[in-house]
This record gives structure tokens, sequence and C-alpha cells, in this order.
């Protein structure tokens, strides 16, 4: 086997004069790969394939692969990188949103509902605010990596770290031009995704093709962390600007949002990442008039792709704070503004989607109030604030509601129509065939519960085949907070054909009147009969030949969005929530330190309670350290801290206590009323816990991360509530 | 490949040193062990200290209590000598990265890598230490405060090894205050860490030392700090003359971990706040 490793543009952007490979430089038997080599077209198969296999010409951001190499060591790989030489011609760079151009945007979505114009004008206060999130690394346990090789009958093969092993076929289908049923992707064990493992590995896994192509032998690649994070996508940067009308009541007139998301170089995932993002900007509000101007520009850093949440955090991030920011302006406290407002069922999505009864928000707000005694405290600690002796640690509450569509957004499930197989064995086992991966969520393990519980058989009635695609039909990416609502339930559609068929064919053998029961693995009739669930489905191969039933997900005929004006139903059900963020915030440094979350989640239903709750607590967890400490810091383009040292993410002491509460309302379109969870808990922690610091602090902090450098400049800077509710008030007083 | 020499005591681990001063000095690796991950140097030679027990171990005499330059910050942090006689020691000793690390980290590895942010540096620098250096040639003595000479830069020779750290027992009365302003709350290089003792005979502050790093090149003692507040009655007014006058002291830079500004602020802040503890 060869290792392969990854020449890098060191220039956001410029053009690239030559190449040169001076073998005589690298260890002995090195071999090099440029853009000229290529088999085929250049470009990686997402949505669009503008994202370059290997530059061409251009490099567009700092870490774009220029050339490969491949080696018989890792060591000897790395020491071939010195002999490839690239002379560049650096171009002018766009390094952030600021400097973007918003004529030439990676992508674009607007959607009105109402006049927002006329109910501004109307409106008794208007509130503005302006947000910003910055990029966040999934810092997955496993880095990426992929493996290649050629099958003696010439198929080739790719096995690797990945969610979507499909998108990896169809990008190596694409750039290889090869027949698809001479490509094979499959997914070992998966180390941690966060959406990390969902577009990126279709760049790595040409990689490591194109040089088993080229040299005829295995080829590995295996990024470290610094490769990982100078490399890899990250979440979208965002500004997001809000201007809110708001009326004596305190109930929203209108909603204006303005929403920029920096997609970095390349289209890779960023129009649907824009596109729930901008589903998800009016928070879960009623408000008669919104509009929402979402774009999406492009910059020379690297491509900002997938990361759980998916447009969602960012977008309830700025309206999260936004309601915060109208509450102070109203003199109302941040559980009041959100009570007069919030969904219920019946409501107006800005889409036009009308609620059903599986709208949660109040419920999820009203527990998360009641379980923290936020009113009462929440008042006290700004009592507190103001009365506060020096060097007192400084304490806060912070709230947030939340809601998060579960499922491919709009038309995307109707598209793929997702299906599952599932035959059986010769010993009587089903074998059950997704290309569903799990990467620590626990697919593993709800799956066989989902299959046993609606066939009525034990787990060592099935087995699960490896996510392989020579094996398992596209049943789409694991992402999307997608995998057991819908995959689950099209799962326990085909199980319980399976079952019935099998057990209907054993009633007609015996001649049995009446039917069976099949539960616990047992086939039992009603004169006390009873069967092992494997001796019946072995007999039914026996004398009928194996048995396969494939089943595809048809989402509800009403679940239709239009995509030009963004009206419909965009997905078929929500999962919604509530944070209380409890921190205690150094007097002296402005260090905050999250103690607390109380996270309440309605989920349809939790078919795995322990494995829901671990899903709330790491995804509140990645959303408070999002909000409060992670920061990927650039100097022209080029990554500052490239490096677990410097990145900082939460240690077990930094993070905070999370209770967990789950709802249920069953969504009857989920397996046993479940809903999504995986990207549900990523919307709330991060502005809930910089209210909390505005609680703690009275530092209005519109910024995330809200680090301890930036909360001192805001409030040198006069940043604080007392401003804001000045502001707001003058502007009414001049419109009376 | 790297080549290792393990010597089993100290008159063996000079000779090696005396025979060739490039080998590299390795105690606990901690820090050896990431240098530069992304430039991967490989080091040509090394001279593992972990089997020298001469070099190990906390004894306490009489004037002084000296800690043997391959002791670790978990044995620092929980030796009752210390935590009586130097409390601001055993609390830099327990936030220097978490446990694990602990368990390696040497305080002579943290002298000798000489990292503006190296958290024990400060507290040694206000304990009046003095740093023995050992070689084929025999010991010499380095007052503490003449031991970092810039940035990384150290008094240490090639051919010498940290052998030990004497710090003179304090005079009864003195109080010893330590802060860290790290990055998170374990694992955290320091973007800001302060060392004080300070002593009040009838209000006044008969003797105030401070010393901080991440703020300079070096970590820093503040000799001009302490002269302005040596004398004066302890309250707010002069912690927070204290706290500005370090502030004023000391020109911090913007790095990854942190900016100038932040640094300059938190310096402030946590000078002010100890001096007002020592009371
Ligand atoms: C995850 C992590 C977290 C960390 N957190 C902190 C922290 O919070 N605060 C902090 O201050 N540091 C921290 N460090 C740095 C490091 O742990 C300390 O500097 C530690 O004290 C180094 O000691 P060591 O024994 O491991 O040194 P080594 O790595 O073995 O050596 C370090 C340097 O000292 C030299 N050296 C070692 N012993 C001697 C000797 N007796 N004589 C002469 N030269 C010698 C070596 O040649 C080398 O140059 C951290 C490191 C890591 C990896």
């Amino acid at each position: 086997m060869l290792f392969g490793a990854t020449v890098r543009s060191p220039i956001p952007h410029a053009r690239i004069d030559t190449i040169r490979w001076q073998p005589e430089k690298a260890p002995a038997g090195a071999f090099c790969l440029t853009a000229l080599d290529l088999p085929g077209p250049n470009g990686v198969l997402l949505l669009n394939d503008d994202w370059p296999i290997l530059a061409d010409n251009e490099v567009r951001h700092v870490g774009e692969p220029v050339a490969l190499v491949a080696a018989a060591s890792r060591l000897d790989a790395r020491r071939a990188l010195a002999a490839v030489e690239v002379e560049y011609t650096p171009l002018d760079s766009v390094l952030d949103l600021s400097e973007a151009d918003p004529e030439n945007p990676l992508a674009v979505i607007q959607l009105e509902h109402g006049d927002v114009e006329r109910a501004l004008g109307a409106s008794d206060v208007v509130v503005e605010g302006e947000y910003r999130t910055g990029h966040q690394e999934h810092i997955y346990i496993e880095c990426q990596a992929m493996t290649a090789w050629y099958e003696p009958d010439g198929a080739l093969v790719v096995k690797g770290s990945m969610q979507c092993p499909y998108y990896v076929h169809k990008a190596l289908v694409h750039a290889l031009e090869l027949p698809p049923e001479r490509v094979r992707a499959e997914a070992t064990v998966v180390g941690g995704g966060f959406g990390g493992k969902e577009d990126y590995p279709s760049l790595i896994a040409l990689h490591a093709a194109l040089l088993a192509k080229a040299t005829g032998r295995p080829v590995r690649i295996a990024y470290d962390r610094h490769e990982d994070i100078v490399g890899t996508t990250k979440r979208h940067p965002s500004v997001i600007r809000h201007v809110t009308g708001i009326d004596e009541q305190g109930q929203l007139m209108a909603m204006d949002v303005d929403l920029l998301l920096d997609g970095g170089s390349y289209t890779t995932l960023t129009p649907v990442v824009l596109s729930r993002a901008a589903l998800h900007a009016g928070g879960v509000y009623r408000c008669p008039n919104v509009r929402i101007r979402a774009r999406a520009l492009r910059t020379n850093t690297a491509t900002n792709g997938a990361f759980r949440g998916f447009g969602a955090p960012e977008a309830e991030f700025a309206v999260e704070r936004q309601m915060d920011r109208v509450a102070r302006a109203m003199g109302l406290d941040p559980l009041e503004i959100r009570l007069r407002n919030v969904l219920e069922e019946g409501d107006e999505l800005p889409t036009g989607q009308v609620l059903d009864d599986t709208t949660s928000a109040r419920l999820c707000l009203e527990k998360a109030a009641a379980l923290t005694d936020f009113r009462r405290r929440w008042s006290e600690l700004e009592e507190e604030r103001r009365q506060r002796a020096d060097g007192e640690p400084m304490r806060g509450l912070g709230l947030s509601a939340f809601f998060h569509g579960a499922g491919f957004t709009g038309n995307g499930e109707r598209r793929m129509r997702s299906p599952v197989k599932v035959a059986l064995r010769e010993d009587g086992r089903i074998e059950v065939f997704t290309a569903m991966i799990d990467m620590g969520q626990g697919s593993a393990v709800v799956f066989p519960q989902i299959a046993c519980e609606a066939g009525g058989l034990t787990e060592d009635d099935l087995v699960f085949a490896e996510p392989d695609t020579a094996r398992v039909p596209d049943s789409g990416p694991t992402v999307a907070s997608r995998t057991t609502m819908v995959i689950g339930r099209v799962l326990a559609e085909a199980i319980a054909e399976t079952v019935e068929l099998v057990q209907a064919w054993w009633r007609g053998t015996k001649d049995l009147e009446e039917d069976l029961t099949v539960a616990e693995g047992a086939v039992q009739s009603p004169d006390g009969s009873s069967w092992t669930w494997r001796e019946v489905a072995a007999s039914y191969v026996k004398e009928k030949g194996s048995l396969e039933v494939s089943r595809r997900y048809e989402p509800p005929a009403w679940q239709q969005l239009d995509e030009e004006t963004y009206q419909g139903v965009a997905y078929p059900t929500y999962g919604w929530g509530a944070d209380v963020v409890e921190v205690e915030v150094d007097p002296d440094t402005l260090e905050v330190k999250a103690q607390k979350v109380t996270a309440v989640c309605e989920v349809g239903k939790a078919i795995h309670p322990t494995l829901c709750a671990g899903q709330i607590e790491g995804g509140t967890l990645q959303a408070v350290s999002w909000g409060l400490m992670e920061e990927v810091k650039m100097e022209e383009g080029r990554y500052l801290n490239d490096r677990l040292a410097t990145y900082i993410i939460p240690t077990i002491g930094d993070s905070p206590e999370i209770e967990v509460h789950l709802l249920e309302q069953p969504y009857e379109g989920g397996p046993f009323g479940a809903k999504g969870v995986g990207e549900l808990p990523m919307d709330g922690g991060a502005p809930a816990a910089l209210a909390a610091v505005e609680n703690a602090t009275g530092i209005w902090a519109d910024e995330i991360p809200a680090t301890p450098e930036r909360l001192t400049a805001w409030q040198e800077a006069g940043d604080v509530v007392e401003s804001i509710a000045g502001e707001a008030t003058k502007r009414s007083s001049s419109e009376d | 490949m790297t080549r290792a020499l393990t010597p089993s005591n100290l008159r063996e681990a000079l000779s090696l040193l005396g025979e060739d001063p490039g080998l590299v000095p390795m105690a606990g690796c901690t820090d050896l062990m990431v240098t530069d991950p992304v430039e991967r140097v490989e080091l040509p030679a090394v001279l593992d200290l972990t089997r020298v027990r001469e070099l190990r171990g906390i004894r306490r005499g009489k004037e002084a209590l000296e800690i043997g330059a391959t002791t670790t910050f978990s044995e620092i942090g929980s030796s009752a000598d210390v935590e009586e006689l130097f409390p601001a020691l055993a609390r830099a000793a327990r936030v220097i990265g978490g446990w694990q690390i602990q368990n390696r980290a040497t305080l002579g590895g943290n002298i000798a890598n000489a990292s503006p942010a190296g958290d024990s540096l400060p507290v040694l620098l206000v304990l009046d230490a003095t740093l023995v250096a050992a070689s084929t040639n025999g010991e010499r003595r380095i007052p503490y405060t003449e031991f970092h000479v810039g940035y990384r830069r150290t008094a240490l020779e090639p051919s010498e090894l940290i052998d030990r750290v004497s710090l003179p027992i304090p005079v009864p009365g003195s109080v010893q205050a330590f802060r860290k302003v790290g990055t998170r709350e374990a694992q955290a290089i320091s973007k800001v860490v302060v060392a004080m003792l300070g002593r009040v005979e009838e209000g006044k502050l008969a003797d105030y030392r401070l010393a901080a790093g991440s703020v300079a090149p070096t970590p820093v003692r503040l000799a001009e700090v302490e002269d302005s507040i040596r004398g004066r009655s302890v309250g707010e007014e002069t912690a927070s003359l204290a706290g500005s006058l370090a502030r004023a002291a000391v020109k911090p830079i913007d790095d990854v971990r942190s900016t100038a500004t932040y640094r300059a602020f938190a310096l402030e802040r946590v000078v002010r706040r100890l001096t007002l503890q020592l009371i």
C-alpha cells in the first residue's frame, strides 16, 4: 500500500504559474499527480461540480489541494511534498463577508409573507439588530481518512470515514467516468461526523482513488488534525440583520431579515444550508408579515459545508438575540416577550405552512421556565447586577426557544423516495440493507430496536449489512436528522411486511384458521403452539426460496414547497425546544463559566431515551461552546489556530451540567411517533448562553463566540443593556 | 529516528551532556512531545532524565525548601510542605495542563522550556528562588530573577542541567497569591498569569512582590511596581494603583490565544484583586 499526501496552497487567491515535480528531491519511488493528470472532469460532484479535485490554474483558498503525492510510507509521502515546487502569482483576495461581493452570490433565497414595509410603518416600536456568528470546526474524534484500491476485476473500491456512501459513489462515478456498478464506496465505523463527513469525504475519496488509479497500488490518505483543520469544511460564518416591528402589546407585527452566509470558495452544499437558514430565520414566533432575504457569498476561505444544524443555528442565534433586544426595548422580560409571540397550532410560518398539533414551542418554553423558576430568578439577577458589590461573582440566566425542521428540506425526500431493503437469510434471520451510518449518534442501537418492535422480533433475528454501496440501496445520506424519522419508519414498514408475509405462509402450511402472533422472536398460534421466528423463516426460505422486501419512503402528500416563492410546507414536522443556560462570570476577567443548562426538547417519541438525551447533551454542549469559546482565527486567509492546543473546545471541566427533559407529541409520519432530534439541540445553546451573560454583566452581546476579549471590548465601548432600552424608547417616542 | 540515552545517575548524565552538549534533556516530555507538530521537527538525540533519582524529590531544610528538577507537578501539588510554605506554587502546580499532564510534567521542564506563559515561573520569581544548575564542572547558583534573559532564552549553558530549585522559607506572616487566566478550565495555556507575595505590618505592606507571565517575552518580576507599592497601606487605593502600574509596566502582544488589550485589562484587574486579598 502507498500513502498519499496533499500539496496545499499557502495563498488565499493566486494564479498557479507552474507546478514542478522534482523526483530527485523526493524519496525513491514517490509519485506526483496534478490537475493535468485527471482522467475526467475536474469537479467534485455534489449539488454542483465547481469544487475542483485539484486546483487548475487558480487557487481560491489557503489549504486548497494543488497536487497529490504518494510514497511508501506516511513519512516518505510527507517528505515528497517538498519535491513539488509551485509558483504562484497572488491575486486580490476576499477574506470575509465584509469584503465579499453581494452581486456575485453562491446562492440566493427570498421569501415574503404579508407586507413587511407597510407593517413596519404601522408598528409602535421598531428594533434593529445585527448579529454575527463565526466559523466552527467539527472536531470529530477521527480525522478524515480514506483508502482506495482496484479489485482484480477492475472495480474501484473506496473505504473510509463517511456519512454518505452514495455521495462518495456519485462523485467517483462522475470524475473517473466509470459505470456506477464498477465503483464501491464503503463506510468504516465512523468516529464522529457532525456534518463534516458529509461533503468532504467525496474529495479525499477522489484523491485516494486517483492516486490508486495512477500508481496501480492501494493508496491510503489519512489527515492529521492540523491538515484536517486547514483543509476541510467548516460551519458558515454569518451576518444577520433584523428589523422588527412590534405593537404596544408586545406582539410582533413585522420581521425583516437580511441573512448573509460566508460560503467560502465553492458551492458544495451551501445552497441547501442557506435554504435551511432562511426557513428557520423567523424563529418560533408568530408574525403576520415576514420578509427573509438570504444570500451566500463567496470568499477566499476554505469552502464551508455541512455542520450539525445546517444554517439553522446561525439563523436562530440571530432571531433569539433579536427577541431579547425587543424585550429590552419593550421593558419586558425574555420569557414574556416569547410567550406573547410563540407559535401554536394553527399559526402560520413565513412559508404559509399552517402548524399542526405537533407544535410544542409553548409547551417547551413553559416547562423550561417552570423548571428553572426563570422569571423570578431572572428578575432577581437583574436587580443583583445593579446592586452588586465589587468582586462578587456575576451570575446570570438566559433563555432561548427554538425549533428544527425534521428531515430533508422541501421536496428533497420526495425526489429521493429513499428505499430500505430487507431479505430473509437461510438461517431465518432478516438482513437489513440501508446506507445509514452510525457515527456515534446510535443508529446501530435504534434501528434494531425499531425493527424488533415493528416485527415482534429479537435482536438475534436481525443482521445489519455494512453500508457498502455494492450491497445496500441508496437510502440517502445520514444527515438532516432524518435517519430515525425517515429511514427508521421505512425500516419498520419493511420488517412488518416481511413478518406478515412469512406468518401468513406459515399459517397456510399449518392449516391454521386464525392469525398467528409474532412476539419476542416467537410465532404463536392461539391454540398454544409456538415456533421460533428463525425456524419458521428458515423453512420459508427452504420451501419458497429467498424473500426480499423493498420499501420506499413516501413523504406526506402535503409536504410540497414552491422552490421559487418558498411558500408551502418545507418540513413535515418540527422538533421544538427551550434552553435555560446559567452562567457565572468572573467580575475581574469576564471569563464565562456555563454552569448549568436545562434543555427541554419535544422529540415526538424518544425511541431510546438514553441515546436521545445523549444527543441533546452533546448538541447542547457543542452549541454553548460555539457561543462562548470556539473560534477559528484567521490572518490573511491563513488559519492561526490549526491545532487542538489553540482551537479551544470545552474540556469536561468547562462543560455545564446538562439537565435534559424530553417531551413527546407523537408525529404520525415517524416510527412510533419519532421526530428527528440530531440537530435540534444545536439551535438553542448559543443564544441562551449569551443572554445569560447579558443578565449577569449587562453587556449586550451580539456576536459569537462571546469570548472575554470581546466582552471587555463591548463593555468598554458601552454596548450595555441600558443603551438598548434607551435607543428603542427614543425611536418610539420620536415616531409618536 | 531519535536516539535516546538513559543515564541512571547524575554523574553519568552530566558527563554524557559534557561530551555532547547537543543532547536534548528530556524529563516528562510534555513539551518536547508537542514541539511543532506541524513542521514535525525531529530531535537528534535525547538525554532521558527520568531515571536520574538525584534530580527528583522535595527536601525541606531549615532555611529553604529544595525541589528537584524532575519532580512532577502532581508531586508538587500534593506535597504538604509545599502547601504549607508555598501555597502559590501548590496552586500553580494544580492548574498546569490537566491531571495527566501534571503526572508527567516537571518543574525543571517548565523552567527550561522558558515559555513566557509557563505557569510556575512567575511564582518562582516572587518566591526569590535560586536555580541550581549542574555540569561536570560542579554546581552554579543562579538567582531566578536573572535566569530568563530573553524570549525563550535562559542563563543555562548547553552543558548544564537544571538540578534543583531552592526556595527560601518566607518570613512568617507572608501571604501568597496566584491566579491563572487561561483559555479554558484545563489544558489551557495562560493568557495572563500572576503571582504575588505580600506581608502586612501595622496596616502597611512591608513586603510586596509581583510577577506575571504572558505579558512580555519572558515571565517578569515587576520591580518598579513593587517599589511604588511597598510601604503603602493596604486597601482599595493601593490595590487600584498596583493594577494600573502593572498595566503600564508591560507591553503584551496579540497572539492566537488572546489580545494585547485583553491581557493588559486582565492583568490590571487581577493584580488589583490579588492585592486587595493580601490582608
Ligand atoms: C496538553 C498540555 C497542557 C499543558 N499545560 C500547561 C500549563 O497549563 N501550564 C504550563 O506552564 N505548561 C503547560 N504545558 C507545558 C508543559 O507541560 C510544561 O512546560 C512542563 O512543565 C514541561 O515539563 P516536562 O518535564 O514535560 O518537560 P520536557 O518536555 O521533558 O522538556 C521541556 C524542555 O525542558 C528541557 N529540560 C527538561 N528538564 C531539564 C533539566 N533538568 N535541565 C535542563 N533542561 C531540561 C528539555 O530539554 C526541553 O527543552 C502543557 C503541555 C501540554 C502538552
